[in-house]
């Protein structure tokens, strides 16, 4: 698979389609599973891991699946490559930075990503676009089943799936949706709904999973625990709290709209004139922009300006992305021009998205 | 006297009253301070960061008893207590078995349960049982067969290549190159 070949197209994730995606980025389940016969990833010699990459890989070939997909060996991409796999929220960061062998089969539109030898032996991912946990669940049963046909995943009759960390045993399963929440974060209600969610043992976490800030006002929401409960409990418990978060932050938008209507008018419009013109830009303020941007063309404020378009910027404008768009190195001054100029030129020739009124 | 999590000296010494309990706590300054935030935020803290694991096994445990715990190693593996608890990460299929015991209320402190009732794979086709702890005694058996090969006792390897190769191909898994 040519890796250049990703950065001009956007993943299925990305599209701005899908139930409530004016606020659910994205849907992700993800399934840990791991070989019988072999120590987990941590344990294992240098050997076991190209034996476990090896197994995995071909066996993962013969099923139905398997066969549609692009395997890419993590271990011999250069540095960039890897952090581009990252940003498009194929790879994990741990699984980017690990050492020895790994990889990554990845599926054409990017909805399906099996990590071989991260914290597991293997990560499978179906990541989609709106609110469509049902949709990314009955897809990743389905590959773990032909999954499950062709390789002996470690299996106890009490403790369900073994997982080399117990916070994942059992199910294996982590269910999230990536939430765009600036009313709320504008509204400073954010941090009592987190604490709210906390209590029914739902997770918070930033854009890039586990450690990560949140940026721009993305929020990944995922079940903390997996033993216990079906796959299907544990997917309706973190199901059943969207809609109530979609409530909160449509409830905040519109309080927005009705008592500061200037005001928010102005401050999507100068973030949105910030993005047009400016001369160097960090990351950072890029995504905390375009997040503000992305909620005045919802509100209406901002025209000729498309959804698709602002979720796709969000990755292109990340430092890896940038540097395979424009084909050379870049250091961080550079990177801040550059991105400055790719945003320009983007919307220069998108048509310039004036405001309608 | 040491803290409770790691080894380096108590400093903070928390009495909690919990519904009529007593409950004491010997933390250095980063535990307490992790712990304190914790109880503020309402346990908000990550568990697969491996930092909320060694909290509830330890408590009420004495040094004595979790020096012999920390000394027990798996049979597979060889992964011992105290490297679990200082990774956060278990180090085979096994480690569920031998550590049960151990285990047990760490998981349930984690996850309010301590039975799978997802869902399983499907062997029926195969006629292999839905656990794999044949399969995963391999792991042992290939790490005797290193043994017996560096003390030249080629008899020995060979028996050991061999149940592990009749293992394998049971489980459908070739030989390995």
């Amino acid at each position: 698979m040519k890796l250049d070949a990703l950065t001009q197209a956007t993943g299925e994730w990305l599209k701005g389609t899908g139930p409530e995606s004016d606020i659910v980025m994205s849907s992700r389940i993800r399934l840990a599973r791991n070989l019988a016969q072999f120590p987990f990833v941590a344990r294992a010699s240098d050997q076991d891991r190209e034996e476990i990459e090896r197994f995995l890989r071909e066996r993962i070939a013969t099923a139905p699946m398997g066969r549609d997909l692009d395997y890419i060996d993590v271990g011999r991409l250069e540095e960039v490559d890897r952090q581009l796999l990252v940003e498009r929220q194929l790879i994990s960061r741990e699984h980017a930075e690990a050492q020895g062998a790994r990889g990554v089969a990845i599926d054409k539109v990017e909805q399906v990503s099996l990590m071989i030898n991260e914290e597991d032996h293997l990560r499978i991912q179906c990541l989609h676009s709106g609110l469509d946990l049902q949709g990314a669940w009955s897809q990743i049963s389905m590959v773990d089943d032909q999954i499950g046909c062709v390789v002996p995943y470690a299996f106890h009759e009490r403790w369900g799936y073994l997982t080399a960390c117990p916070t994942n045993v059992g199910t294996g399963i982590r269910v999230s949706v990536m939430l765009h929440l600036p009313a709320l974060v504008i509204t400073r209600q954010i941090d009592k709904v987190f604490r709210s969610l906390h209590k029914i043992s739902l997770a918070v976490r930033g854009l890039y999973g586990e450690g990560s800030q949140a940026m721009g006002d993305f929020y990944q929401i995922s079940n903390q625990t997996t033993l216990g409960r079906t796959e299907e409990e544990l997917v309706a418990q973190v199901g059943e709290v969207v809609p109530v978060l979609i409530d909160y932050e449509r409830r905040a938008r519109e309080f927005l709209v009705r008592e500061t209507q200037q005001n928010v008018h102005d401050q999507v419009s100068r973030a949105f004139g910030i993005l047009r013109t400016a001369q160097t830009i960090t990351a950072e303020e890029t995504m905390q922009l375009l997040s503000r941007v992305r909620m005045g063309v919802l509100l209406g404020l901002i025209g000729d300006v498309k959804i698709a378009d602002i979720n796709s910027l969000l990755v292109r404008t990340q430092p890896a992305h940038l540097q395979k768009i424009r084909g050379i190195e870049l250091d961080t001054k550079d990177h801040n021009i550059e991105r400055a100029r790719y945003l320009r030129q983007h919307f220069e020739a998108a048509g310039g998205g004036a405001s309608p009124n | 006297m040491k803290c409770q999590k790691c080894d380096k000296p108590a400093v903070f010494h928390i009495t909690e009253l919990e519904t009529g309990e007593v409950r004491e706590l010997h933390l250095c300054e980063d535990h307490a301070r992790a712990y304190l935030n914790q109880a503020e935020t309402g346990g908000g803290e990550e568990p697969s960061q491996g930092g909320g694991l060694t909290g509830p096994l330890t408590v009420g445990q004495t040094a004595d008893e979790l020096a012999l715990l920390d000394k027990k190693a798996c049979d597979m593996c060889g992964i011992t207590f105290f490297e679990f608890r200082n990774q956060g990460r278990l180090g085979c299929p096994h480690d569920y078995v031998q550590f049960e015991r151990e285990l047990e209320p760490l998981i349930s402190n984690i996850h309010g349960a301590t039975r799978h009732t997802g869902r399983r794979p499907d062997r029926a086709a195969t006629g292999q049982p839905e656990s794999t702890a044949e399969l995963t005694s391999v792991i042992g058996l290939r790490e005797a067969m290193r043994t017996a090969i560096g003390q030249e006792d080629y008899e020995r390897a060979r028996e050991l290549r061999d149940q592990i190769r009749d293992i394998e191909a049971r489980w459908h898994v070739p030989p390995k190159a």
